[in-house]
C-alpha cells in the first residue's frame, strides 16, 4: 500500500519508535572543545536561574539570597541588581526590549521591574507585582511583548497575566502537583507552551482558550525543565530521573531518552543549539551534559561548576550558553 | 443529604471531566514517528551551518572567545 505520509529509507519493515534508528545513517559528531569563557561572580549564594536578553549579551541571574543581577556578558560587569524581600528567588526572565526584568520565588509573585540607566537607580521604588499564585513562583516568561507575562507555580497552575494591568487573563489546571518550569513556544508556530511538574508530567497548553492540548507521562520522577526544540515539532525535558527526553508534538510521543548508565543525578536544565542538533544539560553532579539529539549519544562532558547546575540557557545567536549553579557562580561557555 | 453521596457526585463529576480531557487529546491527528524523525533531521540538516556552537566558529567572530593578541595601551 501507499501511504504518503511514510517516510520509507529502507526502513518500513521496522518498527520505529525513536529519533536514533531513524537517525542511522546520520554522521556522527566529532569532538567538542568547549570551554568556559566568562566567570560571573557576585551571588551571595545559590544561583537559582538565569534568562538571556534579546541583545545576546545581558543576562539576567537569581539567587537563594534574594538578589538579582543584571550582568553584561561580554566584560562580566554587573549593570544592575535589586534585593528581593524574600528569599529562594526561582524564576527570573529578561522582558523581549530589554527594558525590563520579571522575577519572583518564595513571595508567591512574579515582579517586573524596569531597569533605567540612571546614575542611582534605585530599581526597588519602581517594582510591579504583577502574578499572585498561592504558592512558590517555579518559572516566568514574556510572551513575545512586555505587555504579558507567563508564570508557573508551586500551587500547580500556570497563569497568564497583563503587566500593566495585573489582570489575570488565563489560567490553566490539570497538573496534579507543583508546576516546575514552562517553555513557550517559538512565535512562529501559535500560541501555546509547554510546562513539566512534580507530577512527571509535561503537558502543552492552549494560550487562549487555558486548554490542555496534549500531555506526556513517560519520566519516573519530577520534571525540572522543558525546552521546544528550534522547529517548534518537538520539545526536550530535563528530569529528577536522570534522564532528557525529547517528544514530538505531532507523533504526540517520546522520540528520544538520552540518559546513560552512569548518569544518576537528576537533570536540572536544557536547552537545545540553534540547529536543534545538540542539547545541554546540567545535572545535579555539578556537570553538564552534551547530547547528539538525533544519535541519542553523549558527545561531550563539561565540568567546573563546584555544585549542581541549576539553570541553563543558550545565548539568542546560538554563539556561547550560560549555566548558573548552587556554586554562586554562572558561567559561559563556548 | 450524606457527606458520601457529595463526594460520589465530586469523583464523578471529577471522573467525567477526565475522560473529557482524555477524548479531547485522544482525538488528535498523529504522524508516524519515522515522519518525525525524518523532519527533525532535515531542519538540523538544513540549520547546522548556521549553528555556532555546532560548527565552532573562529575566535576573531566570537565574543565570548579570546582574541590572541592584545594592545597595551
Amino acid at each position: 500500500h501507499h501511504d504518503p505520509t511514510h517516510f520509507d529509507g529502507g526502513l518500513s519493515n521496522r518498527q520505529l519508535f525513536a529519533v536514533h534508528q531513524v537517525a542511522e545513517r546520520v554522521e556522527a559528531l566529532g569532538q567538542f572543545v568547549m570551554k568556559t569563557r566568562r566567570t560571573l561572580k557576585g551571588h551571595g549564594n545559590k544561583v537559582l536561574c538565569m534568562d538571556w536578553c534579546k541583545d545576546k549579551r545581558r543576562i539576567v541571574s537569581s539567587s537563594q539570597d534574594g538578589k538579582v543581577i543584571v550582568w553584561d556578558s561580554f566584560t562580566t560587569n554587573k549593570e544592575h541588581a535589586v534585593t528581593m524581600p524574600c528569599t529562594w528567588v526561582m524564576a527570573c526572565a529578561y522582558a523581549p526590549s530589554g527594558c525590563a526584568i520579571a522575577c519572583g520565588g518564595l513571595d508567591n509573585k512574579c515582579s517586573v521591574y524596569p531597569l533605567t540607566f540612571e546614575k542611582n537607580e534605585n530599581m526597588a521604588a519602581k517594582k510591579k507585582s504583577v502574578a499572585m499564585h498561592t504558592n512558590y513562583l517555579s518559572a516566568c516568561s514574556f510572551t513575545n511583548s512586555d505587555m504579558q507575562i507567563l508564570t508557573a507555580s508551586g500551587d500547580g497552575t500556570c497563569a497568564l497575566w497583563d503587566v500593566e494591568s495585573g489582570q489575570l487573563l488565563q489560567s490553566f489546571h490539570g497538573h496534579g502537583a507543583d508546576v516546575l518550569c514552562l517553555d513557550l513556544a517559538p512565535s512562529e508556530t501559535g500560541n501555546t507552551f509547554v510546562s513539566g511538574g512534580c507530577d512527571k508530567k509535561a503537558m502543552v497548553w492552549d494560550m487562549r482558550s487555558g486548554q490542555c492540548v496534549q500531555s506526556f507521562e513517560t519520566h519516573d520522577s519530577d520534571i525540572n525543565s522543558v525546552r521546544y526544540y528550534p522547529s517548534g515539532d518537538a520539545f526536550a525535558s530535563g528530569s529528577d530521573d536522570a534522564t532528557c527526553r525529547l517528544y514530538d508534538l505531532r507523533a504526540d510521543r517520546e522520540v528520544a531518552i538520552y540518559s546513560k548508565e552512569s548518569i544518576i543525578f537528576g537533570a536540572s536544565s536544557v536547552d537545545f543549539s540553534l540547529s536543534g542538533r545538540l542539547l545541554f544539560a546540567g545535572y545535579n553532579d555539578y556537570t553538564i551534559n552534551v547530547w547528539d539529539v538525533l544519535k541519542g549519544a553523549r558527545v561531550s562532558i563539561l565540568f567546573g561548576h563546584e555544585n549542581r547546575v541549576s539553570t541553563l540557557r543558550v545565548s539568542p545567536d546560538g554563539t556561547a550558553f550560560c549555566s548558573g549553579s548552587w556554586d554562586h557562580t554562572l558561567r559561559i561557555w563556548a | 443529604m450524606s457527606g458520601k453521596t457529595t463526594t460520589t457526585t465530586n469523583n464523578i463529576a471529577q471522573a467525567r471531566r477526565t475522560v473529557q480531557q482524555l477524548r479531547i487529546e485522544a482525538s488528535i491527528e498523529r504522524i508516524k514517528v519515522s515522519k518525525a524523525s525524518a523532519d527533525l533531521m532535515l531542519y538540523c540538516e538544513e540549520h547546522a551551518k548556521k549553528d555556532p556552537l555546532l560548527m565552532g566558529i573562529p575566535a576573531s567572530e566570537n565574543p565570548f572567545k579570546d582574541k590572541k593578541t592584545c594592545i597595551l595601551l
